[in-house]
């Protein structure tokens, strides 16, 4: 026994607080952190933050189209701290509003596809015989598939629209939640306290969703921050191609692309800028998500 | 081994039939099939005199097998924009994009591999940790925006390389090939580069962490008690076993480059097979679209299939496994 602990009665860390001090150890993955809380931030209260509304016409000024980064606006009364886009609308103001967008898009259709994979997998893994049969056949099937030819495809027979880019990107999703959740729920399946809970003669999906799936979140939780990367630079690629999100509220790939044609004279910040802060935001969730991993991984328990 | 390749190929043909049933049922049920396949500028009259000369007043299982038989003569349509057999459209801009995959692949090869096995032998040297922090960039940077801040920086910028288009092309086996002029292999350099990136990063990570696992094995050990110079060591021994996830990874992935190059090619303005589908897209030509999507499925499914079989050639632990 040591000093200190003779002091005072020891006291018992809290699940939580280990979690965090373990998290913490990758000061890399808390700067990724606190950069996906900003993001997030500016895209929730983007209307108090951003100097002009990108969607409202009224407020924009054809005039001061393509100005470059510092300009001043026509009447002299504010600055373009990233330049204007082809219509004077002001950079700055519509990264933010589209950081809204492709954050929405991502997170949305991720935690879609994290529900309906995840209870797929469970059930796979719970029920088994031709329903596990059947349900790992398709995401087989799936993921032999590139991503971005099944949102292809899906997209082309629907046509544009945020609602069909989200349901795309649901369908590309699904497959990675059901195949991780059934591979952790078959190891959780033969503990002992599934057994009590079957013993209790419980309902079948009491024991399901209230005993296996909590036991079953933490490697769900680990793809389901990457996978929100992935879906924001899809949904990126998607509207860059001119198959995402309509041209009236841009999200960042399709600010890209709006620049691309006046990239090849010479203006840069109409493509580069909203580049930036796609990249930004992919690089934040995916540290994070790395840290997450280590941490909440049994296998590298000190 | 006969059985297993039969009953591979017999799902390999499921899989095909099933994707035939997703795409029919794509175009004909959730999308509106009239809308799809009879050009917008038809009028009336001519609208019912297509709906009949299509059949698509029969029942939708007449319509199913209608649209199967025409698949297998290879015929699924024309295209309204181009007035040619949407096939035979795709077919004429494959070689460009097969030229550019494949220039990718083997960069990604030529480049990955030897960065990956120094990454390996010396894990913890700044070059190592250099080349892994670039393999997470070279993951998570998108790839249509990479290509952009290429064209910006070598073609507007520098001015040394020519920003989009296949440039001059030369005849060869009576196709245009971009690779055979110097103009052709100046425009090729920066879209093949931006379309091996992804693979760079995942040939180079392959690669570390097999020789960090194998340099640990017995085998190697002996090896090296055996006196054999460290250079046969790595280069022999230790490559010869990593070669096979490699080789699996590589032709598995040509397919998904060959899916990316829809995004290369949007940005280059590279007139393959996947700038034709994103245009065909944009204005809705719909028989392109889906005798693309077609013609995709089935090249994807051969080469799982190919992969499979190589796989099962090359490691003999995976053939005893098939034989039981």
């Amino acid at each position: 026994m040591s000093a200190t602990a003779s002091a005072g009665p020891v006291k018992e860390e809290t699940p939580f607080r280990r979690f965090a001090r373990e998290f913490a150890e990758s000061k890399l993955a808390v700067a990724g952190l606190v950069v996906v809380l900003v993001i997030a931030a500016l895209a929730i209260f983007a209307p108090f933050i951003t100097p002009q509304d990108p969607y409202d016409l009224a407020q924009l000024d054809i005039m001061d189209g393509r100005l470059a980064p510092g300009a001043l606006n026509g009447a002299g009364t504010m600055h373009y701290w990233l330049g204007t886009d082809d219509q004077g609308r002001d950079m700055l103001s519509g990264i933010i509003y589209g950081l809204r967008i492709s954050l929405s898009v991502g997170a949305g259709s991720a935690l879609i596809a994290g529900i309906i994979g995840s209870a797929l997998g469970l059930i796979a893994a719970y029920v088994g015989g031709k329903i596990e049969t059947l349900i790992m056949r398709l995401v087989d099937l799936q993921l032999s598939f590139p991503a971005i030819l099944v949102a292809l495809m899906i997209l082309a027979f629907l046509g544009k629209g945020v609602m069909n880019v989200m349901l795309a990107l649901v369908i590309v999703e699904w497959a990675r939640y059901a195949r991780t959740a059934r591979s952790a729920a078959l190891v959780e399946r033969r503990r002992e306290y599934i057994e009590a809970a079957e013993c209790l003669a419980l309902p079948r999906w009491r024991v399901l969703f209230r005993h296996l799936l909590p036991n079953c979140l933490p490697p769900l939780i680990v793809i389901g921050t990457i996978q929100v990367a992935r879906a924001i630079t899809l949904e990126a690629t998607l509207s860059f191609l001119g198959l995402g999100v309509p041209i009236t509220e841009p999200s960042l790939g399709l600010l890209i692309a709006n620049g691309y044609q006046y990239m090849l004279s010479g203006k840069y910040w109409i493509s580069f800028y909203p580049g930036i802060a796609l990249l930004v935001t992919i690089v934040a969730i995916n540290l994070v998500g790395d840290q997450l991993r280590d941490v909440l991984n049994p296998r590298l328990k000190r | 081994m006969i059985t297993w390749l039969l009953r591979r190929l017999f799902q390999a043909l499921l899989v095909v039939l099933a994707m035939t049933v997703i795409v029919f049922i794509g175009v004909n049920v959730i999308g509106d099939p009239v809308e799809i396949l009879i050009s917008p500028d038809a009028d009336q009259a001519e609208r019912a005199r297509a709906i009949i000369a299509l059949g698509l007043d029969k029942p939708l299982w007449e319509q199913y097998l209608h649209f199967l038989y025409g698949a297998l003569h290879g015929d699924l349509g024309r295209s309204f924009v181009y007035n040619e057999p949407a096939l035979r459209l795709i077919g004429s801009r494959m070689p460009a994009t097969m030229e550019l995959a494949v220039t990718a692949v083997l960069l990604s090869i030529v480049i990955g591999i030897p960065l990956g096995l120094f990454a390996g032998l010396k894990p913890n040297s700044f070059f190592g940790r250099a080349a892994m922090a670039g393999s997470i960039l070279g993951f998570s940077l998108p790839t249509f925006w990479v290509g952009l801040m290429l064209i910006m920086v070598f073609a507007v910028q520098l001015g040394w390389l020519p920003s989009t288009g296949r440039g001059h092309t030369a005849e060869l086996f009576g196709i245009q090939w971009s690779f055979l002029t110097r103009d052709g292999l100046a425009h090729m350099v920066m879209p093949a580069t931006n379309l091996a990136l992804g693979n760079i990063a995942l040939v180079l990570r392959l690669t570390r962490s097999g020789v960090r696992e194998n340099l640990t094995m017995d085998y190697v050990k002996f090896a090296r008690a055996k006196g054999l110079s460290p250079t046969r060591v790595v280069f022999v021994h230790v490559l010869k076993n990593i070669m096979i996830p490699i080789v699996t990874v590589i032709g598995l992935e040509f397919g998904s480059v060959i899916a990316f190059a829809v995004v290369t090619e949007s940005v280059f303005a590279w007139p393959g097979m996947g700038k034709l589908i994103i245009d065909s897209i944009n204005v809705l030509d719909r028989p392109v679209i889906v005798a693309y999507l077609m013609m995709i499925v089935f090249l994807f499914i051969t080469i799982n299939l190919a992969v499979d079989l190589l796989y099962t050639v090359l490691d003999p632990r995976v053939r005893l496994e098939t034989k039981e």
